[in-house]
């Protein structure tokens, strides 16, 4: 499966593809989801083998695996911020001084987010990776997760904003494509993480 | 004292070579007509966030001076930022809040500012520091001292309700306003700037 159609963003589907071809080649070292450890540890590894070195975000149970991590961590230098717009506040002032961060969030937060997305990062071409957890996915969940579990596909894409589920297979791949999308537009992009992948 | 005056008293205060982040509205506006420089970042959206602009800046540029120009009204919309202050021990962050207990880019509407006096909130908080002040003469005299001392600390100052004539809207494109401030924040070359203006329109 290309890039092209794993990245849901409507406005950017020709330049993902475009992406996901140049990436077919010669690059599979890079590409591969090394790291040793857990899964979490492996992907906060991978996110680090990117350049990611600011974290930022509110917990989520579905990726709580990496939120320990993060804790437990002082390299990390994580910040628990109290809500998630102020995680994408914090997140643009540490781009803004020369980082390139990460916010964890679950996906009611991306309606905490709304407008930060929309009026600072979208406008400035502030980018940030958000690693969003899938609450509500398939209708099986508890009730208050169950209206944005159904609608947040087209949430990200009204936003505008590429996105990707995390698949451990091809993660690595992933990572690099939403990666250099992000840097390219320097907007926002978004990876989707569902039940028992961070755990 | 009005605000565009207490906020140009302040601009002219700020230690060489700090950084800046202002929030939304007249505050931003008043700053930008008094004292523009590229090491002044406008948020001219996303109220509520630049004390959480300022502090992940504060985080990652430690050896710099970050002073966070802010508003009754931005400060009580995400209170919950004063806490990650505090709890982050930066102390090179600066938080200057101009006070009227109003709305000010919307007609002056009122906040709950006067019931809830957010200095303290922010000494209870955690702030090492936090001071209200009225008038020239304490402004001033709080200046003196304001920035020599470790953050995170507050000042906060009182001003009057309404606008002064004359106070432009940032017109730098918001990519061209990350664009010049990164290259002075975070030494980074500046990307080209985009030759569009931002957009003006006469709604806030």
């Amino acid at each position: 499966m290309d890039a092209g159609s794993r990245i849901g963003q409507v406005g950017l589907v020709g330049r993902v593809g475009q992406v996901g071809q140049e990436g077919q080649e010669g690059q599979e070292g890079s590409r591969r989801f090394v790291g040793a450890g857990s899964m979490p540890q492996r992907f906060l590894d991978l996110l680090e083998q990117h350049g990611y070195n600011f974290f930022t975000g509110v917990p989520c149970s579905l990726f709580a695996g990496v939120t320990r991590i993060l804790d437990a961590e002082p390299r990390y230098g994580y910040i628990s911020a109290v809500r998630e717009d102020s995680a994408i506040g914090l997140a643009a002032g540490a781009y803004l001084g020369g980082r390139q961060p990460v916010v964890f969030m679950q996906n009611s937060g991306l309606g905490v987010s709304v407008n930060a997305l929309a009026s600072l990062n979208q406008i400035y071409g502030i980018p940030v990776l958000l690693v969003v957890s899938w609450r509500g996915e398939g209708g099986r969940d508890a009730p208050e997760h169950l209206v944005m579990g159904a609608v947040m596909e087209d949430f990200l894409r009204l936003l505008g904003i590429p996105y990707v589920p995390l698949v451990p297979g091809t993660l690595g791949r992933d990572v690099e494509d939403l990666t250099r999308i992000m840097r390219e537009t320097r907007q926002p992009v978004a990876l989707i993480v569902s039940k028992g992948m961070l755990e | 004292m009005t605000r565009a005056d207490a906020v140009a008293r302040v601009a002219r205060a700020l230690p060489a070579g700090c950084l800046t982040v202002a929030c939304n509205g007249m505050i931003g506006r008043e700053l930008y007509t008094s004292a523009d420089a590229a090491s002044r970042f406008y948020m001219i959206g996303s109220m509520g966030l630049a004390s959480s602009i300022g502090l992940g800046l504060a985080l990652v540029r430690p050896a710099e001076t970050v002073v966070v120009f802010d508003g009754d009204g931005n400060v009580l919309m995400n209170l919950g930022t004063l806490g990650s202050v505090a709890a982050a021990h930066v102390a090179n962050f600066y938080h200057v809040v101009f006070d009227n207990a109003a709305h000010g880019s919307t007609g002056d509407q009122r906040t709950i500012s006067d019931c809830v006096p957010i200095e303290e909130v922010a000494r209870a908080a955690g702030y090492r520091t936090a001071a209200r002040v009225r008038g020239e003469t304490e402004l001033d005299a709080a200046l003196a001292a304001c920035f020599s001392v470790a953050g995170p600390a507050m000042l906060l100052v009182e001003v009057e309700r309404g606008n002064v004539p004359g106070i432009k809207r940032v017109e730098i494109a918001p990519t061209e306003i990350t664009a010049r401030f990164r290259a002075v924040a975070a030494r980074v070359s500046p990307e080209p700037a985009s030759p569009r203006k931002h957009e003006i329109t006469k709604h806030d």
